[in-house]
């Protein structure tokens, strides 16, 4: 060990077990990463520091509260006229000189990007953080066919690397220790295995990547926002590392998911005040790009995604989820998210915004995702575009519920929970239940033959009497029944 | 059908019902205070920028120690400092890798955020910005804007094909929220106060 | 006023002296306070888990309870939000429109309805650390909450400011949730102890002597953590210590 390494050796844990289609078991996972205790330590630190260094943010800024609602309206306007944004930014990207696609989905995605690349003859890309590179599982696909894709932001590098996906959606290795980062750059870019410091590691990738980039044949970007009276993208990064992709290859790709195009550049600046500050307590990213076509012998190329988006559109109690602007800022404040690791969720989304959006993918494999929440709200009040996050968390639960997506032993305690619980005789009667350690625990906790309450908690002491009894004894006068 | 034509069939049909108007977004800009430049400087250097302040009468006097530290090319593309290497016809956006040091100058400033915005006629290449190890920026403090609002009005944003906001030097903290200088791009951001 | 008292399940069963601290509290008012016998449960447990449809029943009944009141009220902002805001698994007819509306957490009966000056019996010489329920706080808004920015208020602090002694000290975390989220406790139940535990380290390092809430759900999670944990802070009801309790 040199003196450069910070001697701690609790390996990483891994996040959620993959089965095909099978429901994804966020609990066992988190049990995993709160197993391990110094990332999770660091882990829930990071991000209540980023939390608090957003609350100090908002306190700069009086009308913070009223641009969140401008945001929340000019989104919610965008997305109700939709047909007509994606038209007009169309047909003004089109006059800048910029080639416009179309994808139903991601695979839709991935075969026009080949086909670009393809005609310019193109075998290295390298390309920027994009969630929705994400959801169509993008670098897989190039891989199939011969495409080496680098990923340059350096969290995202490191995930790449190690073959994980992003934990979150603008830290993407945040579960990761330095000692952890030193192991991957080690085994994959042949660093000094003892040396974690995090000056070296960043210096490494940095010396790494910068050939890559130079000898690069095409660059790819995510985009923030669209504007529709511009035709321009709107990418924002702290590492500049978007522009190094976009401006050095000769040919510049974006990913860019339909429900970005905001109307006008007015629009603009109240999302671009709220972005970092939200996700990471700064007033901007440090690098904030307009890209309004392509450069001087470069070609530009926008491939717009919907990928489930209309689909959700449609969803009366969800579709205000696609106002999302990938933040970040409900991940930071979760405290079921900082204590569980955003791999635990086995998800493209983690946290918050995760649970409502992963399900519209797929209700069965991510049904337990939404039980992933204690509704307690903090996500609903970070959010810069104000969506009612731990309400469609809750609405999110009656859908699953109503279309049998709950397991059957949750579903069947319930019903004679109900039932019991309806009927003041049965209640009555099941109270208390004689020689149980159990007996004194209220009765939605009781169906349950393991004493989960137990495992992490004191049972509390019997009292002689219940409430009912006492008033029974006191205020016997004032008796006042209903008839069932 | 095309896959286009599916997708705006796809939104009209499942288009939200209501009356969803568009807002007006104000300015915000009530009380700006006279002199823009404690504002931009305080949030320049928060950011990890530098301002660079003339010394001896000298306003490049910064950049000619930071040139003695940093043997290497000096890319200049403004009048008033001469570098040691210029752009040719034929130069690669990749060539400027090489570059020590690049001199550019910036459209206008933003107070609120402590911004330099550079565009593609200002960059003449895009990288300048990215590929040097450290940046000097000439800023006319007269072209300083309160906020990002007021930002946005400028009509670097209508012409052209590239326009961006730099914030002090490229930076991340991806590992244990670690703040790194210089991620990916220029280690430095330097403003120098100059009409323009 | 004729007023119904709702006693929460757990508190039934578990403290029911925070009951009779409830009751006692709003008797000491003049008001004619009642406590319906055949009352079960808001319905809570099953709509938190999505089961709106067994949760019908349950609804109707406490409907039936509590329709004959001016008031509704209940130590538990929990519950409250579940009647309040959640309640729409039973037909909404006019009695149940009229028992949603007229229901009330005690700490915003006290402070909005009531418009309570004082508490000239209430003394509690100690150290408090104040822990708000998250369907209180968020939902209820009975308190203005660090994520959103707003002039601080706090009806619990408004109330406990008049009780003679007591000395409020504040939290790191004073947003946290604790883990408790009604069902999630058990079916989640690795992160809801490991969430609560937490808050009862943050609770301990604070130099609070007790930990107080209006919501008995939070505290029976917390109290539990906190005796597992090991630390020696208290916790109590915010109704008993209004209601005068020393200790």
């Amino acid at each position: 060990m040199t003196e450069k390494a910070s001697g701690i050796t609790e390996p990483q844990p891994r996040g959620a077990v993959i089965r095909g289609n099978h429901p994804v078991d966020q609990s066992e996972a988190a049990g995993r990463f709160m197993a391990a205790p110094i990332h999770q330590k660091m882990h829930d630190a990071r991000l209540w520091d980023l939390r608090q260094k957003r609350d100090a943010e908002m306190h700069i800024i009086p009308e913070w509260e009223d641009l969140r609602q401008l945001a929340s309206d000019i989104k919610q306007h965008t997305l109700t006229h939709l047909d007509q944004y994606l038209e007009q930014f169309e047909t003004n990207a089109k006059v800048n000189g910029i080639h416009v696609h179309w994808a139903k989905d991601g695979q839709e995605h991935n075969s026009i990007v080949l086909e670009i690349l393809k005609k310019h003859g193109a075998k290295k890309l390298i390309k920027s953080k994009s969630m929705l590179t994400e959801e169509c599982d993008f670098r897989h696909s190039m891989a199939e066919n011969g495409i080496s894709v680098i990923e340059t932001d350096l969290g995202e590098r490191i995930q790449q690397l190690d073959g994980e996906m992003p934990s979150h959606v603008v830290v993407p290795a945040v579960h990761k220790l330095r000692s952890d980062v030193a192991q991957v750059f080690s085994k994959t870019l042949g660093t000094d295995p003892d040396n974690d410091d995090v000056h070296y590691l960043t210096e490494q990738q940095r010396e790494t990547t910068r050939p890559l980039i130079l000898d690069a044949d095409a660059g790819m970007t995510g985009c923030n926002f669209a504007v529709a009276e511009t035709g321009t993208v709107v990418v924002c990064t702290n590492e500049g590392n978007a522009d190094l992709s976009a401006n050095t290859p000769p040919l510049h790709i974006v990913s860019m998911g339909i429900e970005k195009v905001i109307p006008r550049l007015d629009d603009l600046p109240v999302f671009v005040r709220m972005l970092s500050r939200s996700a990471l307590g700064s007033p901007i990213t440090q690098y904030t790009s307009h890209f309004r076509g392509p450069r001087k012998g470069g070609e530009m190329h926008i491939v717009l995604v919907d990928n489930g988006r209309t689909t959700r559109l449609g969803m009366e109690k969800f579709w205000t989820s696609l106002k999302c602007i990938r933040c970040g800022a409900c991940m930071n404040t979760c405290p079921v998210f900082r204590r569980s690791g955003g791999l635990s969720y086995g998800a493209t989304y983690a946290g918050p915004i995760g649970l409502i959006l992963d399900p519209t993918f797929n209700k069965h494999k991510y049904r337990n995702l939404p039980f992933a929440s204690t509704m307690n709200g903090s996500c609903t009040n970070v959010c810069p575009v104000k969506i009612n996050i731990h309400e469609q968390i809750a609405d999110w639960r009656k859908e699953l519920a109503s279309v049998g997506e709950i397991p059957f032993a949750k579903k069947a305690m319930m019903k004679a929970a109900g039932e019991i619980l309806a009927s003041p005789k049965l209640y009555r009667a099941g109270l208390p239940l004689a020689n149980s350690t159990l007996r004194h625990l209220p009765r939605f906790m009781l169906y349950n033959r393991l004493n989960t309450w137990g495992r992490g908690r004191e049972m509390p002491h019997a009292p002689r009497e219940t409430f009912h009894q006492w008033y029974a004894r006191n205020r016997a006068g004032k008796k006042k029944d209903v008839s069932e | 059908m095309s896959s286009r034509d599916a997708i705006f069939e796809a939104i009209r049909r499942n288009r939200p019902a209501g009356d969803f108007p568009h807002p007006v977004v104000p300015l915000f800009d009530d009380a700006p205070p006279q002199d823009l430049r404690p504002q931009f400087i305080q949030t320049l250097q928060r950011m990890g920028g530098k301002l660079s302040e003339p010394r001896n009468g000298d306003p490049f006097a910064d950049l000619k120690d930071m040139q003695a530290q940093n043997p290497g090319k000096i890319l200049s593309v403004v009048p008033e400092f001469q570098g040691d290497t210029s752009l040719e016809d034929n130069t690669l956006p990749a060539d400027l890798a090489d570059v020590e040091i690049g001199v550019v100058r910036a459209a206008f400033g933003v107070a609120e955020t402590g911004s330099v915005c550079f565009t593609d006629r200002l960059l003449k290449i895009n990288t300048l910005g990215y590929l040097p190890q450290h940046l000097f920026v000439l800023l006319d403090p007269a072209k300083i804007v309160f906020n990002l609002h007021n930002a946005y009005k400028q009509p670097e944003f209508r012409e052209g094909h590239y326009a961006v906001f730099h914030t002090g030097p490229s930076a991340t903290a991806d590992i244990e929220g670690v703040l790194i200088r210089g991620a990916q791009g220029v280690r430095s951001l330097n403003v120098i106060f100059m009409p323009g | 006023m004729k007023v119904g008292l709702f006693v929460p399940c757990y508190v039934d069963m578990l403290h029911p002296e925070v009951g009779v601290a409830t009751l006692e509290l709003l008797e000491r008012f003049g008001l004619d306070v009642e406590y319906p016998q055949d009352q079960t449960c808001c319905g809570q447990p099953m709509v938190n888990t999505g089961c709106e449809k067994e949760a019908a029943a349950t609804e109707a009944l406490f409907v039936r309870n509590f329709e004959q009141y001016d008031y509704v009220v209940m130590p538990s902002g929990s519950c409250t939000n579940q009647v309040r805001n959640n309640m729409t698994a039973v037909e909404q007819t006019d009695a149940v429109k009229h028992v949603r509306s007229r229901t009330y957490e005690l700490v915003e009966f006290l402070h909005d309805v009531l418009k309570v000056e004082e508490f000239p019996w209430a003394e509690f010489p100690h150290k408090v650390a104040l822990h708000n329920n998250c369907n209180t706080l968020r939902n209820l808004r009975i308190a203005s909450m660090t994520e959103r920015r707003e002039e601080f208020f706090s009806k619990p602090i408004d109330l406990l400011s008049k009780v003679r002694g007591l000395e409020i000290v504040k939290l790191s975390r004073p947003d946290e949730c604790c883990g408790f989220g009604g069902t999630f406790s058990v079916f989640e139940e690795g992160i809801s102890a490991k969430m609560g535990h937490d808050k009862a380290m943050d609770q301990q390092a604070s130099g609070a002597q007790y930990v107080t809430s209006s919501d008995g759900s939070c505290l029976l999670h917390q109290e539990g953590c906190a005796r597992r944990a090991g630390t020696d802070v208290k916790y109590i009801h915010i109704a008993q210590i209004l209601n005068g309790a020393r200790a």
